[in-house]
């Protein structure tokens, strides 16, 4: 029955599609807010987990990249039109455009991220390990310290009013329809393009360097290369999830891009699974639904603190690492296994999570 | 923890202690040399410039300094033993400064002081043993990860404990000021700076004279010799981490009556601490001293004399300077250079 097996993870892909296309029948707009969200999660997830599931590095602010991604999504859509219209004064070398329809902004928003994160992928390289983890933060940081500085382009603290969001291309459908199915397309998309990625030469060489530096190379494999290229595909991701995020919120500021975000990504990401495609969807679900579920029981019926769920976040974390460091996708993984009568603790396999969806 | 000799200055045939003063001084000088040019440059550049303002500024970036200093130096601890960069050193150092608020309600300052010391140390080596010896050795990653959890649950536990409002602190130093040839330096500053600096002392006089220290030495430079002679490595491992707590209990107690009380107190002083140990080298207790020394100064002068950078842009300043450093020379300052071997 090794044909089921092989079926398996295409099956379940099919499925998840036929829940996404037809979710939006069955919940409210506010739900429907909520998954959107999700989707958008589970893009910059895939990103983080391609940088650390699989080719190891650790990045402790991505969130700066999705807000790198949420800005320039508000500059291009806006255009220099929109943006003296706010006051605003951005400098003359700035190819801003004379504004753009916002789905098209997302391949934009997500190739200056890629770059950007390209650029900064190589001195950090320099650094390595932990190091790289410590830079990533100072990043994270400083991102919003630095939008506040460059008030006439990004309008300092008081962030940028995008236009709101409407159907383009005169299609019949609700604006959040619309802002719901643009997310999980991109999100389908980019899942796609990442298991292409990690599947093939490309993604043999990440796992090569995450799993043995040393044998890596003298297998031929250049690390500097492939750790630089996973942070711009990386930093690209995380691009297009933030022009997503500016597009559904139609609303950036500094604020929206902290620290803490940052932190819960590589959280979630971690929680949901490493070095699995489809842990960054487990993952996605955790970040969206567990702060709001952690504060507010479902059962219980009094209310925790505000802090509540970044308490259960790092609680989790740590439980994970110590008992189950593939985190939710693996478990999924090794009960199926056992289900189909192997050993659970051969499937589960701690330390060197295999690749694919 | 030893400082192993540097093969600095071949040439110099003399005792280990005499090449130590040597090196010294020439540090000093150096320093005070580039202290000079920099006030020199700042005197044409800048349309008010005092040098006794100018001064001023390296004070108190100098106790600023000394808080990132002994932050510094628990990582550094902990990272010479253990191989292990505590993301949570920051959290669990404002957790322990939120402690310290609890007992100075109901105690004077340094009574609580030293109890506030007595509970990180425990509660750092809790830490070690319960949390981080699970992973000791799973790869570089899940450790990481391990001591983010960490970081995000006491990030959220301190504020749900003692509630989310930030909280003033008290100060065992008065409030003024004292002038010294010129220089208007605060009672603060100076207070900060003798706290620190003797506890730098005695942690040195504690790895340097006692046999306990000896041991851990013994442990941080091999941990497979140290247990065939017999030393428990796992309850060194311990110490180290408790050790490292009460040097980030100081660090935030310190910090806390400037800064204020909340549950981010200490997340801006981890990075600057970090890049202080990684600037003086990730495993030189000294260079981690000197390195939050510098960085403290050099964010000081910084915000105050470059317009452009302010008191906003330090931190990224701050990075680039790391940045450069490390490019010129990645192993920091006083580091040393890791060989591969395959």
């Amino acid at each position: 029955m090794r044909w089921v097996d092989r079926a398996i993870g295409p099956l379940i892909f099919a499925a998840a599609v036929v829940v996404v296309a037809l979710l939006p029948r069955f919940i409210g707009e506010f739900r429907l807010l909520q998954f959107t969200r999700v989707a958008i999660f589970v893009i910059a997830i895939l990103g983080l987990n391609i940088l650390t599931g699989y080719s190891g590095q650790i990045s402790l602010g991505h969130y700066a990249f999705v807000g790198v991604g949420a800005y320039t999504t508000a500059l291009l859509s806006l255009g220099r039109p929109g943006l003296e219209a706010l006051q605003l004064d951005p400098p003359d070398w700035l190819p801003l455009g004379d504004g753009m329809t916002p789905v098209f902004t997302i391949p934009l928003a997500a190739l200056i991220t890629g770059v950007l994160g390209l650029i900064i992928g190589v001195p950090a390289l320099r650094l390595g390990g932990v190091s790289l983890a410590l830079a990533t933060l100072a990043i994270a940081v400083s991102f919003p310290i630095v939008m506040k500085s460059f008030e006439e382009v990004t309008g300092g603290g008081g962030g940028i009013n995008l236009n709101l969001p409407e159907t383009p291309f005169g299609w019949d459908i609700s604006t959040r329809h619309w802002l719901y199915y643009e997310a999980w397309v991109t999100a389908g998309i980019l899942f796609v393009a990442a298991w292409l990625l990690t599947r093939g030469r490309i993604g043999r060489a990440w796992r090569a360097i995450r799993d043995g530096e040393v044998a890596a190379i003298s297998s031929g494999v250049n690390p500097a290369l492939y750790k630089t290229l996973a942070f711009g595909i990386s930093a690209a991701y995380a691009g297009a999830a933030g022009a997503l995020l500016a597009i559904e919120i139609s609303y950036v500021n500094p604020d929206t891009f902290p620290v803490s975000e940052s932190i819960l990504l590589l959280a979630s990401a971690v929680i949901g699974g490493l070095g699995s495609l489809a842990g960054a969807i487990f993952g996605a679900l955790l970040l969206q639904f567990l702060p709001i579920y952690s504060q507010n029981p479902p059962i219980l019926s009094f209310e925790f603190a505000d802090q509540a769920p970044s308490v259960v976040f790092g609680v989790f974390l740590i439980v994970f690492m110590l008992l189950m460091p593939g985190g939710v996708a693996h478990f999924v993984r090794a009960v199926w296994h056992t289900a189909r009568g192997r050993s659970f603790r051969r499937a589960v396999e701690p330390d060197a999570p295999q690749g694919g969806a | 923890m030893a400082i192993p000799a540097r093969p600095a200055l071949p040439q110099l045939d003399v005792s280990p202690h005499v090449r130590a003063l040597i090196l010294a001084a020439a540090w000093t000088i150096g320093t005070l040399a580039v202290i000079l040019l920099i006030g020199l440059v700042l005197t044409q550049t800048e349309d008010v410039f005092t040098w006794s303002g100018y001064i001023q500024q390296i004070v108190s970036g100098l106790a600023q300094g000394a808080i990132f200093a002994s932050l510094a130096l628990a990582l550094v601890l902990i990272y010479r033993t253990t191989d292990i960069l505590n993301f949570a050193q920051g959290e669990m150092a404002m957790f322990t400064t939120f402690i310290a608020w609890s007992l100075m309600n109901h105690m004077p300052y340094w009574p609580a002081f030293v109890l506030t010391l007595v509970i990180a140390f425990v509660g750092g080596a809790a830490i070690e043993r319960v949390i981080i010896r699970p992973v000791e050795h799973r790869p570089e990653i899940v450790v990481v990860i391990v001591t983010i959890g960490l970081l995000i649950a006491l990030n959220g536990l301190a504020p749900w404990i003692w509630g989310p409002e930030v909280k003033p602190f008290e100060t065992p130093f008065s409030n003024g000021t004292t002038e010294i040839g010129g220089v208007v330096i605060a009672y603060q500053d100076l207070g900060v700076l003798a706290v620190t600096l003797a506890t730098v002392l005695l942690l040195w006089a504690f790895f340097r004279f006692t046999t306990l220290g000896l041991v851990m030495r013994a442990v941080a430079n091999s941990q497979d010799a140290s247990r065939l002679l017999g030393v428990r490595v796992g309850w060194m491992l311990a110490l180290g981490w408790g050790l490292a707590a009460m040097l980030g209990a100081i660090a935030g107690m310190m910090a806390a009556p400037t800064q204020f009380l909340d549950a981010n107190l200490m997340l801006i002083i981890l990075i600057y601490s970090f890049a202080a140990a990684v600037l003086g080298g990730i495993d030189s207790p000294v260079g981690a001293v000197v390195g939050g020394l510098i960085l403290g100064v050099l964010i000081n002068i910084l915000g105050t004399y470059v317009d452009f950078i302010g008191g906003e842009l330090r931190l990224p300043a701050a990075f680039v300077v790391l940045l450069v450093v490390l490019l010129i020379r990645p192993q920091g300052l006083f580091g040393h250079r890791v060989v591969r071997r395959v």
